[in-house]
């Protein structure tokens, strides 16, 4: 019962912060992805940059269980699967998670896409003992690494000799001055201009 | 209405982490599968079915909802769970947000400035696309075996480094795609 109220306190609290940084505007994706308006990148960076800086901070001072990290599997498709889901991300301006909330506010094209996912998804269970039989999911390493060695988990390390902690750390300032150093556009559009226009809703 | 990236990167960050510390790091794309299994059991019974033998205590004749001991199976015997719900709630509270803003503007609810600006006005190219781009991002997010939230965020939070290759693969992709797709700004 309590990891159900969990979960809706966490995920509304994702999907109400999603809509209010303009993840669930495409307008905005589709800005970060031809670089003409980076809001959201500088956003994702700080989000995950502060997340990591906290999270191994707090892994450091004991105050957070090092078994609720969950590390997933490094393989050829891990690369595949992004390289799908980059183009197709391009084109809606719309991965899974803003899909879900941009279709809630009220976005047909979102409700689409989330249909077209639904098709996605089932052709994936369908086509999945060929997938395997490849190998390209266990190529190129196949197991669950990270930068550095973390206390309590069991996970391999790339990097020796420095605590997975201090690693990550050093992680997540680097994601919170790339986030701070980027500017808004790359391609002389103003961004201000569309989160303006986002914000009136014309 | 729009947060500033400061302010914005700052919310989604102390999501992100209390995800973490009082759960398990955020993912989404897993559920799609999930809401297929459940459709799929709805129309043949025997897609899931109990099983003592399997860790989870169900099983599959489907490979992919039967690997890992039958875990996706179990979770669509059972779809009141901690990702299913985390999901649902997603679509809640970004509901919600959009309501106390004053919603989406009316031309933004069929497509973005920026298709109609490069592809015009016609809803039904724009809901074939979005289809297809659906289908894509499902497809390649289970290939990866997760999606932007559970590889770009959490992964890379994490310092997972199947999260810095799956950003790679996304961008690398995404940003020629959305380059040579946009040539017209919204």
């Amino acid at each position: 019962m309590t990891t159900i109220i969990l979960a809706i306190l966490i995920g509304g609290a994702f999907g109400f912060a999603l809509d209010r940084v303009g993840a669930t505007n495409p307008d905005l994706i589709i800005g970060m992805l031809r670089l003409s308006a980076l809001h959201l990148m500088k956003t994702i960076l700080l989000a995950i940059g502060v997340a990591s800086v906290l999270l191994f901070g707090a892994l450091l001072a004991g105050i957070a269980d090092p078994g609720n990290l969950s590390v997933k599997t490094t393989h050829l498709g891990v690369l595949l699967g992004g390289a799908l889901l980059g183009v197709g991300f391009a084109v809606a301006g719309y991965c899974p998670g803003t899909g879900v909330a941009a279709g809630a506010t009220g976005r047909k094209d979102a409700l689409v896409f989330i249909l077209g996912g639904l098709a996605g998804a089932a052709a994936f269970m369908a086509s999945y003992s060929w997938v395997a039989s490849t190998g390209i999911l266990t190529k190129l390493l196949g197991v669950k690494a990270t930068l550095g060695a973390i206390s309590g988990t069991g996970y391999p390390a790339l990097l020796s000799g420095i605590p997975g902690e201090w690693i990550g750390i050093a992680a997540g300032l680097v994601l919170v001055g790339i986030a701070f150093l980027l500017p808004d556009s790359l391609r002389g559009n103003s961004p201000a201009r569309k989160v303006a226009k986002d914000a009136t809703g014309h | 209405m729009t947060l500033s990236w400061l302010k914005g990167g700052l919310l989604l960050g102390l999501v992100f982490l209390a995800a973490v510390l009082l759960v398990k790091p955020i993912g989404v794309s897993t559920q799609f599968v999930i809401l297929d299994g459940i459709l799929w059991d709805m129309v043949d019974p025997q897609t899931v079915v109990a099983s003592p033998d399997a860790k989870s205590g169900f099983a599959s004749p489907n490979a992919y909802l039967n690997k890992s001991g039958g875990k996706y199976a179990k979770s669509v015997a059972n779809p009141v769970n901690y990702g299913f719900v985390f999901v649902l709630a997603i679509a809640a509270g970004a509901g919600l947000s959009a309501f106390l803003r004053g919603g989406v503007a009316r031309a933004q609810r069929t497509m973005p400035d920026i298709w109609r600006a490069n592809f015009g006005d016609s809803p039904l190219k724009r809901y074939l696309a979005a289809f297809i781009a659906g289908f894509l991002v499902l497809y390649g997010a289970r290939l990866a075996g997760g999606c932007t939230s559970g590889h770009m965020m959490s992964g890379v939070m994490q310092t997972a480094l199947s999260g810095y290759i799956f950003t790679a693969g996304a961008f690398l992709a995404g940003i020629p795609t959305a380059i040579l797709l946009f040539t017209r700004e919204g």
